[in-house]
């Protein structure tokens, strides 16, 4: 109840300093929606917020569960960003998911004599040869969703749908049509691990997170990735490289929608390339659309789209909690996706302003 | 008069019946009994629900949008249908309904788009989250309706002999390709139908030819969502069944279709039958992998995946070439 | 007898206000000329008339009736039609199909009859006297038969009022010719024809009667045989008749020094015939024509926008490498471009007047070696107040600033890099009067400071009073130049007609 107490405290904080800076704008209506969701828990089922401490020293309780969860769809939001924010999209990180996970559970089940190498450890050996092809496809897959989008032309819906459809099969390839599973403690530490009390994949989601913002706005990259969506033509007239840049987002989203396969096939300890990822893209492009940033390109919020997933995940857990079908969540998504879209759209607010100041107008005369 | 160009618009088209011709030639040289009749009426009923979906589809992709919920309301549809007839309402009410609520549905998304310009991606994905959501909400698991006596008579008795073999032609079959027929004549010879190509090819010229662009959207939505649930009532005599898993993706499919049907994705290019292409080599595609026998199933994501790229990329060129002639 | 009239139409866009009180009236059996300068509000008016925007103020009336159309459809259902700038046709729909679309002629069940639309097209363009296969798709046509085309469709309802928006832009002389009798042809049926052209000589050929607009006023209307030429280009420019035809005073050239640009051979196929051009530091060398004589496109030649096939280029005696040639290379050795267009190859609307000024010096630095915050905002305080930009700070978003001002924020990128040579395209359009007077004195300054200038605008005037020296071209060729003393409108205007 305290705690609960206080994270929303801090959150309402938050909501009221970002209304105030013209930095956090994005980030009012996630939060808010955030807060208010969070209210409802405080208020019904105070339990919500019960967080502790097991003899292991994890945290465990529905909010440590929100951070853990929400880290998959946060990594592919952080790429999706990126990829939006050039005015593309990327519909294939789902299938990309599948293959990486497919090709790290391929190599980490591979005979361990094979592994070693220059008298190391064969286990790490073999945990590093996974993770690493497991990568490398991933950012494989990326370099070719952007060879086709900018290094083709292709409309980059269009682009990525061929490795959407394809990829599940490569995958299925690469693992020759089984589920593979595995049991080695350093890949299942991924995903089920937990670092200093929390989860790793919490640790894995915020490290990006800092690493791609740090890339992104200590270096020129986010500048021109803004002035790309914002205006191809004219960013390529003042100099810029429009085509290198964007093939450079489409591959940091491969190498995320790599990460985010590692933690799902590493959490479930098995390759399964039908469901791995299914509809993530979705979720990773609604977390993006809710932080703020435009389908149509430009500006773009890597903290909104944290808080986007943390959103996303909420709703998710707050059904858990309640004993809701989990499939059902798809219900409220759409509901966020529709208002979220709504609050958006330009044509929505001028009607939704005419009413306001035509009601104005009303009470004057009245 | 100048001629400045070979009409290449004809290519992606001519090249889909190549291509299905070329798919069909390969099975029946390797294998043998796949050129006969019983084999091409398994595939047409195989892939009559597809085929309905991927009408609704297409004509959503010539109008420049796109339908990411034909899956789910495919869905929704046979789940209420499933339910409904569960609870003993009569199955062809039930039916009746399920079409009125896709209807609905289509429409709405319809005026979404239209009215308050969202992007189509936006606001079918949260349709197709909200139909897959809502039918979770009617049942959790399948229900089976195999002893409907409404679905029955569908079986039994609303059937075309052909041939003197014992071969049939279903109802679902009969169904795609009247519907089939319906949206060619609709797309080709009507002014609605052509106007969704008008809108489709390029929205400004359109609003200036004098085309009411934001009701020709809200319709194509519309008649979308009515293809999709019938598509799903079609599914669910298929099946005799109602599944809230059911159909997971299928919109990649219809889309695929779409496109191996030598629809240009940026919408106004493409014919209403290239959609009944795409959907058989999609068809034929798994039927010549089930042939073989030894070749696994996930080449067909793989070959269809290769085949929409193929074709994505020569109407890039086409566009490309056009549009350097037309400087 | 009078088909159109407007009183008192006035047009804002977001706070720019595009028509004053615009009255106006055609009459039946008339051609009548819509005259100004890019940005007059010519294209808004005929869009207020024909429903595609509503008017901000104002009344139109149509035979005397208010009419308040809400969108072209029912503008054309009263008889107006309209030929828009641009050919807005559907490419990959038939001819038939472009003509009668929104209209078909149908047959049983209500489905279009094919062969009656067929019919009803080549109708419509016999009546243009043209022969081509209606059921072809439009994009194999060319681009003056698309025109013509287009004009077909407007006139296959039954309409009183024909508008042309700058229909013979694309059209050869001969095509010219046949589209004026056309139009006589019409008028003499009795048909009002509104008629927007650039052409000065075209004007005159087929007009009867001749409105001026100017920055969105009427400067007034007038018979065409009583408006001398020299007299409406000086209303349009909004100068008295003395002042169009006074010598132009060009105080101040500077030294002119080193070449800073020597191009030999510069072409492209189907872009530009090669042509040699050089360029001293120091020095502001004009490229004149008329729209389509190639001029935009040796700017984007010379700054790798596209790939040129053939040519040497030289900065300051360097060779440039032809391949792989790109706006970032030519931005490294030196160059600057502000091309036409600002909209759609300047401005980054949503960024901010700060990050749009570092932009193109940040390019060339390079992605890794970012400019420090401290950095970019003396360079935006710098330049907001050496050029004058008005804005209240250095964090507004470029798309809330004027035209004119975005254009100097343009400058202002392109300054921050330092550049030899600064190339600029039509850099006055569309901002008022006293930019432009700004942005002249600026590229004036430029040179007098020593940098090599050249200046593309299709306001020979500004041309003839800028440059030191003028070339001049005329169908992707370059057809004469123009040195120092010769330098002058008529001089020009001569040399682009071919008779210098």
């Amino acid at each position: 109840m305290l705690i609960g107490g206080f994270i929303i405290a801090v959150l309402a904080g938050l909501v009221f300093l970002c209304g105030k800076s013209s930095h956090g704008r994005h980030l009012r209506w996630p939060l808010t929606a955030l807060t208010l969701l969070l209210l409802i828990n405080l208020i019904f089922k105070p339990g919500f917020f019960t967080v502790e401490m097991t003899s292991d020293g994890y945290l465990y309780g529905s909010l440590i569960d929100i951070l853990n969860h929400s880290s998959k769809t946060a990594i592919l939001a952080i790429g999706m960003t990126l990829v939006m924010a050039t005015g593309g999209i990327d519909i294939s990180v789902g299938s990309v998911m599948a293959i990486s996970g497919a090709m790290a559970a391929t190599v980490i089940v591979m005979p361990k004599e094979r592994f070693a190498l220059w008298g190391l450890d064969p286990a790490a050996v073999a945990f590093g040869a996974a993770v690493l092809c497991g990568l490398l496809v991933a950012v494989a897959a990326g370099a070719w969703n952007g060879f086709l989008t900018s290094g083709c032309g292709i409309q980059p819906m269009v682009a990525t749908l061929v490795l959407m459809v394809a990829g599940r099969g490569i995958a299925q390839l690469i693992t020759d049509g089984t589920i593979i599973t595995f049991d080695d403690p350093l890949l299942s530490f991924i995903g089920n691990g937990h670092l200093l009390t929390l989860p790793f994949t919490t640790w894995i989601a915020w490290t990006l997170f800092a690493i791609v913002a740090l890339l992104t706005r200590k270096t020129a990259l986010g500048l021109f990735v803004e002035s790309i969506g914002n205006n191809e033509t004219a960013s390529r007239y003042a100099g810029i490289e429009a085509r290198g840049i964007k093939w450079l987002t489409y591959i940091i989203n491969g190498f995320c929608a790599g990460v985010a396969g590692l933690i799902v096939s590493s959490n479930i300890k098995c390759a399964d390339a039908n469901h791995a990822g299914l509809y993530l893209e979705l979720d990773a492009i609604l977390a993006t659309v809710i932080g703020g940033t435009s389908m149509s390109g430009g500006r773009f919020y890597l903290s909104g789209s944290m808080a986007g997933a943390l959103l996303i995940q909420t709703v998710a857990t707050m059904m858990y909690a309640n004993d809701v079908n989990p499939a059902v969540i798809a219900v409220p998504k759409a509901l966020v996706v529709i208002v979220v879209c709504l609050l958006q759209s330009d044509v929505f607010r001028q009607k939704l302003s005419r009413r306001f100041h035509r009601g104005a107008a009303q009470e004057v005369d009245a | 008069m100048k001629r400045l160009r070979f009409p290449v618009r004809y290519v992606p088209f001519a090249a889909t019946v190549a291509v299905f011709l070329l798919v069909y030639a390969l099975g029946i040289c390797n294998f043998r009994n796949f050129g006969s009749l019983r084999v091409f009426l398994g595939l047409l009923h195989d892939n009559a629900y597809l085929g309905i979906a991927a009408i609704g589809a297409e004509m959503v992709i010539l109008s420049g949008g796109i339908d990411l919920s034909v899956g789910a309301v495919i869905a929704f549809t046979g789940v209420l249908i499933a339910k409904l007839a569960g609870c003993g309402v009569n199955a062809g009410a039930a039916m009746a309904l399920a079409l009125a609520a896709g209807t609905l549905f289509g429409a709405l998304q319809g005026v979404l788009i239209a009215r308050y310009r969202l992007p189509p991606f936006l606001v079918t994905l949260g349709g197709m989250f909200f139909a897959r959501g809502s039918s979770y909400m009617i049942s959790e698991e399948a229900i089976g309706i195999l002893n409907n006596p409404v679905i029955m008579v569908i079986e039994d008795r609303l059937q075309i002999a052909v041939g003197n073999r014992g071969l049939t032609l279903e109802f679902i079959d009969m169904l795609y390709l009247a519907l089939l027929v319906i949206a060619v004549v609709f797309m080709q010879k009507t002014t609605a139908g052509r106007r969704v190509y008008a809108v489709g090819e390029n929205e400004q010229a359109a609003t200036l030819m004098g085309i009411p662009v934001a009701r020709t959207k809200v319709m194509v939505y519309t008649l979308a969502g009515f293809c999709s649930a019938l598509a799903g009532i079609a599914f669910t005599i298929y099946l005799k069944s109602g599944n809230p898993l059911n159909c997971i993706g299928l919109e990649m499919d219809a889309i695929a279709a779409a496109v191996i049907g030598g629809t240009l994705l940026t919408g106004g290019v493409g014919y209403m039958i290239g959609s009944f292409f795409g959907v058989l080599v999609l068809g034929l595609i798994q039927v010549l992998i089930m042939f073989q026998g030894n070749i696994n199933s996930w080449w067909t994501r793989i070959i269809v995946g290769a085949l929409v790229l193929v074709f994505i990329f020569m109407q890039n060129l086409i566009t490309q070439l056009s549009n350097r002639r037309r400087i | 007898m009078e088909i159109l009239r407007t009183e008192g139409i006035e047009k804002r866009f977001r706070g720019v206000q595009a028509l004053r009180k615009v009255d106006f009236s055609l009459e039946a059996g008339e051609i009548h000329a819509l005259m100004g300068e890019n940005g007059a509000g010519k294209s808004t008016l005929i869009k207020v008339i024909t429903g595609v925007y509503p008017p901000s103020g104002g009344q139109v009336f149509l035979q005397g009736k208010p009419v308040a159309f809400p969108s072209p459809l029912e503008a054309e259902k009263a008889g107006i039609s309209t030929v828009y700038q641009e050919v807005n046709l559907l490419p990959d729909l038939s001819v038939a199909e472009n003509i009668c679309i929104g209209r078909e002629p149908r047959g049983r069940l209500g489905l279009i009859d094919h062969r009656a639309m067929r019919r009803r097209a080549e109708t419509a363009l016999a009546r243009l006297d043209i022969q081509v296969d209606v059921a072809e798709s439009l994009s194999s046509y060319s681009i003056a038969i698309q025109q013509l085309i287009a004009i077909a469709r407007a006139l296959d309802i039954d309409c009183r009022l024909l508008i042309l928006d700058e229909p013979t832009s694309s059209l050869d002389e001969n095509e010219v010719r046949e589209l004026f009798g056309v139009m006589r042809k019409l008028r003499d049926q009795g048909m009002a024809i509104l008629f927007i052209t650039h052409f000065l000589d075209q004007v005159y050929q087929v007009s009867d009667r001749i409105t001026v607009l100017r920055d969105g006023q009427k400067v007034g209307t007038w018979r065409s045989e009583e408006l001398p030429r020299v007299e409406m280009v000086a209303r349009m420019l909004g100068k008295t008749v003395a002042e169009a035809e006074a010598p132009v005073d060009r105080n101040g050239s500077a030294a002119v020094g080193e070449p800073v640009l020597e191009a030999h051979g510069l072409g492209r196929r189907n872009m530009l015939y090669p042509i040699d051009l050089d360029v001293r530091a120091g020095e502001q060398v004009g490229l004149a024509g008329l729209l389509g004589s190639g001029r935009s496109e040796v700017a984007q030649l010379l700054f790798g926008v596209v790939p040129r096939d053939s040519g040497q280029l030289r900065m300051k005696g360097r060779l440039l490498p032809q391949r792989f040639w790109s706006p970032r290379k030519a931005l490294k050795a030196g160059m600057a471009l502000i091309a036409e267009d600002r909209k759609v190859t300047g401005i980054i609307p949503d960024l901010t007047v700060r990050e749009n000024i570092m932009l193109a010096l940040q390019a060339s630095e390079g992605m890794w070696k970012t400019l420090s915050r401290k950095r970019q905002q003396e360079l935006a305080e710098h330049f907001i107040q050496l050029l004058g930009i008005k804005t209240p700070d250095g964090e507004q978003l470029v798309k809330n600033l004027s035209g004119g001002n975005q254009q100097k924020v343009l400058i202002a990128r392109w300054l921050a890099t330092d550049p030899q040579l600064m190339i600029l395209d039509e850099p006055t359009r569309g901002i008022d009067v006293g930019a432009k007077a700004e942005v002249a004195a600026l590229t004036r300054k430029l040179c007098v400071n020593g940098m090599a200038v050249i200046f593309i605008s299709s306001e020979l005037e500004e041309v003839a009073r800028g440059c030191d020296r003028v070339v001049v071209l005329r169908d992707h060729r370059r057809v004469g130049e123009l040195n120092g003393p010769e330098v002058c409108l008529a001089a020009i205007m001569q040399t682009i007609a071919g008779q210098g």
